[in-house]
């Protein structure tokens, strides 16, 4: 009896042990710099094996009106708080150009009625975030890809930044300001476009006025709001925390798929 | 006066200890696996609560947020002597406070649905917890997939696993709940192989809930819905293969928990050397013999 006992009171240390190192194990892995290059590291085998089955033209569903989300939650920025933002909202956004720049040969700078002249997409489509909600709703815009021919790309060109008009952190260097990139893929993918309508009105400031971005196949935190300027570049090393988005450069993936 | 010939004699104590007769019970495939899942899993389960913990809500149906109604929900109420926690399912609500939706971080009773103790990282970071998820993720699969080409092939779920046309009558199948419920474990000859409960319970966390487990993550991911529509379509929409998923992930921990204490029940040192070096004790018992 004694024996099991005390077997007893070794196995219990052993496994409160093993359960408390690796505990604490996790979070200083998480925190060190090299394991945790490890940890980002999944994401380019997660990149490559969805890029692998998804090919460059599979689409996200599309639902029909009856399927969409009563309320869609807003999430994120509710509303700019930057003067700029508040007199382009009071006139109607009648003064707000989005430019287009960076690695491109013609440097755009187009108003909300340039951009409804261009063809329309409408799509209805589920928003999925990263925390693990949903919510499906309808969108209106212009296809990404058809801009990004009007300014014609230069050699070189690999990724699209979106520079937004919301600051989510309020920091003095502006690195609070949220943005966001894609690469050429899922640019020029039939179902990604810069939406001004949702659910068959304007968008709403909420849901990012004038314009956001739709990336149907990767999560919330990709289809940026308030989009202000479009750059084309090569690399987004230099940009902020250089991992390519706001929430990239706070420990979010940069290839949002899963 | 004749004495009687000693035909039978009894069998002395060192004789018992004699009939101990090792076997190898778990090839190193199987053995290397089954560790690896355990790694693997107890790092999935506490960051997957650690991703739970993001939004504690979840739904059935194409979409689910917070004005929806949840079907299960972990969460946290303010009173006047401060905040209780609850756990609700359907229209059942339980207070938790302590464990569930309020918990201690720190020297304060915060608002966390899972407590700081059961996530990876301990505290809040969604960027980490979905790291530690992923990359045990693919681990699991592909630990998964070298247990299950090495099971098919090499004959170890034939084998081993499915249950024999003997153990399947109805009458073996209600003696073995009466065993289990009285907590007598097979000996002898009938020691070597499986028991049918142990087998179907090993075939239905191999073959159903691990799978249903990577299905249902998978469902969650937006490149591979666009890729293979028929996930979300089978699982009723992204919100209830969530559902499906911590369901799935309760339903693992369960086993686990039965399994750890049916190891410890039916002589801990000898299931657990045999997990370790492959070697199990056989144990003749008297009458059998």
């Amino acid at each position: 009896m004694t024996i099991n006992f005390s077997r007893r009171r070794i196995l219990t240390g052993m496994v409160a042990g093993a359960g408390t190192a690796m505990l604490g194990g996790c979070d200083r892995v998480t925190q060190s710099a090299g394991l945790g290059a490890v940890l980002r590291n999944t994401e380019k085998l997660t990149m490559a094996g969805q890029r692998l089955l998804l090919g460059r033209q599979s689409l996200a569903r599309e639902y029909s009106m009856a399927d969409l989300s009563p309320v869609f939650r807003v999430n994120g920025t509710q509303a700019p708080d930057s003067e700029e933002y508040n007199r382009l909202l009071e006139h109607g956004f009648a003064g707000w150009r989005l430019r287009v720049d960076g690695l491109v040969q013609q440097t755009l700078s187009l108003s909300l009625a340039d951009l409804k002249r261009l063809p329309s997409r409408t799509q209805i489509t589920r928003h999925d975030c990263v925390e693990g909600w949903s919510a499906i709703g309808q969108w209106q815009g212009v296809s990404l890809g058809r801009v990004l021919d009007l300014a014609r790309l230069k050699p070189g060109a690999r990724y699209v930044v979106f520079h937004c008009a919301d600051e989510l952190e309020k920091t003095f260097d502006g690195s609070g300001r949220y943005y966001e990139s894609i690469d050429l893929t899922d640019a020029y993918h039939p179902q990604t476009i810069l939406a001004y309508g949702m659910n068959g009105k304007d968008l709403p400031v909420g849901h990012g006025a004038p314009l956001r971005l739709r990336v149907e196949r990767q999560l919330g935190y990709k289809q940026a709001k308030y989009l202000m300027r479009i750059e084309v570049v090569s690399s987004f090393d230099s940009l902020w925390g250089g991992r390519g988005g706001y929430w990239e450069d706070r420990g979010y993936e940069w290839y949002a798929g899963i | 006066m004749k004495i009687p010939e000693l035909k039978c004699l009894p069998v002395p104590v060192t004789g018992v200890a004699n009939q101990r007769q090792f076997i190898r019970r778990h090839s190193a495939v199987v053995r290397m696996t089954h560790w690896m899942n355990v790694l693997c899993l107890s790092i999935l389960l506490l960051s997957g609560l650690q991703i739970f913990n993001a939004h504690p809500r979840l739904y059935w149906g194409k979409y689910g947020a917070d004005t929806d109604q949840a079907f299960i929900a972990i969460g946290s109420h303010k009173y006047d002597d401060g905040l209780h926690g609850f756990f609700q399912i359907g229209s059942l609500t339980i207070e938790t406070t302590g464990a569930l939706g309020v918990s201690r971080q720190g020297d304060v009773a915060a608002a966390r649905a899972f407590p700081t103790w059961l996530t990876i990282p301990s505290y809040q970071d969604l960027g980490a917890g979905r790291h530690w998820h992923f990359l045990c993720a693919w681990l699991l699969v592909i630990n998964g997939l070298v247990y299950l080409i090495h099971g098919f092939l090499r004959g170890h779920i034939r084998r081993d696993l499915l249950p024999n046309r003997d153990q399947l009558t109805l009458r073996h199948l209600w003696q073995e709940v009466v065993d289990h419920a009285r907590l007598r474990f097979a000996r002898g000859e009938e020691a070597r192989r499986y028991n049918a409960l142990q087998k179907i319970t090993y075939l239905l966390v191999a073959l159903g809930l691990l799978p249903l487990m990577v299905l249902t993550g998978l469902t969650m991911s937006p490149g591979l819905d666009a890729a293979f529509p028929f996930l979300p379509s089978l699982f009723g929409g992204r919100p209830s293969a969530r559902t499906l998923h911590f369901i799935t992930a309760s339903l693992l921990v369960l086993f686990v928990v039965v399994h750890v204490l049916m190891v410890v029940l039916s002589g801990f040192w000898n299931n657990f050397r045999s997990m370790i070096s492959g070697r199990y004790a056989i144990y003749q018992s008297g009458d059998a013999s």
